[in-house]
């Protein structure tokens, strides 16, 4: 079964080349202080807007204050996954309780859990993430709490079905024959079975918190400067756009290598895991 | 027909109720509530913040202040703006042919664009050209659409200065309507990139869906050609999933045309809604929040009753 799994998910290019991906940026980011040339926050203005590859030492040039490019990427980077991952491991178990909840006990609490989720579902996202960032003092925690606790509601839906599923098979009934109370069966019985669409929700939800905290930075409401998000480092450049383009487009590049190997990985893992679950059967 | 509609709409009542009560809850968790505004002016003393709280009702218990704010809600008293004093709905209003005139096009071409290409993506499935769209529309889905919106704008606007790089008019030009497509090009092709993916994905996983059904099987056996099995056949029935996708996807359209507006300028709801986020301007804010809740949920009440208009199958 697990060879099984490995070699479905190798048979994938994409699924691979975002497995890659999301390994190096995760390695780069756990070891910046090592990797980095330089100290992200160091200021010089004697060498504003060097150009990448202009001068020793600056690989990615530096930018409107002299600060290293490539060393500010790095630390964006520790920023940017860290949100991603925090704000996904909020939806998941948020989303996964109230799933696990509104399933099995079913009935009232169902009705009154899902009335919820499709409310929360009929807010635009960034809406209700801008208007919550800007009451709360913006901190890495609260951006990443805000963030997966305005995106927990496709994750309870998902685990929801999983669940009307799985509890009429016979392993909760023995469960429940054995004297299991409901909280025993609800986390120890059933919630490890639904591990496999959970883990692939869960990578596809540090892709969107990664774009969503990358939004909110670059309107200002995110993380704060002079810490560098890739998010916010865009709206700096912004200023010097029509001069200096790179500035503009290394942190993009970043954001977009980031969400694309999350999601590529997270489809690659949904057709290993489950081929039920793929998009074209 | 009516019974459904009467049914489906008296749905839509506790979510009405939900997104009532989220807003009011929003409002009041705002640090220093709906006075916060006044506390900060240092004109304003304790007595005057008094009063106001008195005239706005606020020092009524919670659940009659709820009833309150939801009746106006309602009856379309939505408050008034900190500055100007306007009324709250007017100056919505006021936005949002703008913001549709944005979301339109980019829906309109973004549905042409992605069906197709979904559906042919369905009819040569694992094709070269299958491939490409599919991974194509995977990388679409993971651009910032504001990092998008910026490289586009060094693209056409400052290396080629083709198109304008912002705002809706040039001076003097409001009436004039090829100045005006010309101001719609760029926001529009940044705004319909993702939605363009999300359409050619679930087209294509609707149209694979059909078309292994039995009676495509039956069309082909008594000789159908192609393109009439897929268009008599298989598109009426692959339609469905792709109406109630349209409900589904606004809250995501309009977070789009949030961001958008604001790398454009373009003088939309969201550009309204991102500078009263720097003005504090509770009232607007949560006037347009609970505007697109409530646009959102008559939007999928319409493409409830759509569906329900091809298949009568959904009216029982």
């Amino acid at each position: 079964m697990r060879a099984g799994v490995w070699t479905r998910f190798t048979r994938h290019p994409l699924a691979v080349f975002g497995f890659a991906t999301v390994a190096i940026l995760c390695l780069a980011a756990l070891f910046a202080p090592f990797i980095a040339p330089h100290d992200p926050l160091l200021l010089d203005t004697s060498r504003r807007f060097v150009a990448p590859l202009a001068r020793d030492g600056f690989l990615l040039g530096t930018d409107e204050l002299g600060r290293d490019t490539l060393s500010r990427l790095l630390y964006g980077g520790r920023i940017s996954l860290t949100v991603g991952l925090v704000a996904m491991f909020t939806t998941v178990i948020t989303g996964a309780t109230i799933g696990l909840l509104a399933g099995y006990l079913g009935g009232l609490i169902d009705t009154l859990l899902m009335r919820f989720v499709d409310t929360m579902l009929c807010f635009p996202q960034i809406f209700l993430l801008l208007v919550i960032a800007a009451f709360v003092p913006p901190s890495l925690i609260s951006i990443a709490l805000i963030i997966g606790l305005t995106s927990w509601m496709e994750v309870s839906r998902i685990v929801r079905a999983e669940i009307l599923h799985l509890k009429e098979q016979d392993f909760v009934l023995a469960a429940r024959a054995l004297g299991a109370s409901r909280w025993r069966i609800m986390f120890q019985e059933l919630l490890p079975n639904i591990a496999a669409p959970l883990l692939v929700a869960a990578t596809l939800r540090v892709a969107s918190a990664v774009l969503a905290e990358s939004y909110i930075s670059y309107l200002g409401y995110g993380v704060q400067p002079p810490l560098a998000s890739w998010g916010n480092m865009l709206t700096n450049a912004q200023g010097y756009f029509d001069t200096v383009p790179w500035l503009a487009i290394l942190p993009g590049a970043m954001i977009t290598l980031t969400v694309m190997g999350f999601n590529f990985l997270g489809d690659g893992l949904r057709d290993a895991l489950d081929p039920r679950l793929r998009m074209d059967n | 027909m009516l019974g459904f509609i009467f049914r489906r709409v008296l749905q839509s009542i506790p979510l009405l109720i939900g997104v009532s009560i989220i807003g009011f809850a929003l409002m009041h968790l705002a640090p220093g509530g709906p006075l916060a505004v006044y506390t900060l002016n240092p004109t304003i003393t304790n007595q005057d913040i008094e009063r106001i709280r008195i005239v706005l009702g606020l020092d009524q218990p919670i659940h009659i202040q709820y009833i309150k704010w939801a009746t106006g809600m309602f009856t379309g008293n939505w408050g008034y703006t900190f500055f100007g004093g306007r009324p709250v709905l007017w100056v919505i209003l006021e936005r949002m042919p703008a913001t549709f005139l944005l979301m339109g096009s980019a829906l309109s071409l973004a549905m042409m664009i992605g069906c197709s290409v979904g559906v042919l993506g369905a009819v040569r499935r694992y094709s070269v050209f299958d491939m490409l769209a599919t991974s194509g529309a995977m990388v679409a889905l993971s651009f910032p659409t504001f990092w998008f919106g910026l490289m586009a704008i060094y693209a056409f606007a400052i290396k080629l200065g083709w198109l304008p790089s912002g705002g809706m008019y040039e001076l003097g030009e409001e009436d004039n309507i090829i100045d005006l497509l010309r101001h719609l090009v760029l926001p529009v092709m940044v705004l319909s990139l993702v939605i363009m993916a999300v359409w050619s994905r679930y087209a294509r996983s609707a149209f694979l869906e059909v078309m292994h059904q039995d009676y495509m099987r039956t069309a082909k056996a008594k000789g159908l050609r192609a393109p009439a099995r897929l268009w008599r056949h298989a598109f009426p029935n692959a339609l469905k999933p792709l109406i109630a996708l349209l409900g589904i996807e606004l809250p995501a359209l309009f977070s789009g045309a949030l961001v958008t507006e604001t790398i454009f300028g373009w003088p939309g709801m969201g550009r309204l809604f991102v500078d009263a986020l720097n003005m504090k301007e509770y009232p607007s804010l949560m006037g347009m929040i609970m505007f697109t809740a409530l646009f959102v949920i008559v939007g999928n009440l319409v493409a409830d009753v759509l569906i329900a208009i091809i298949d009568p199958r959904v009216r029982l």
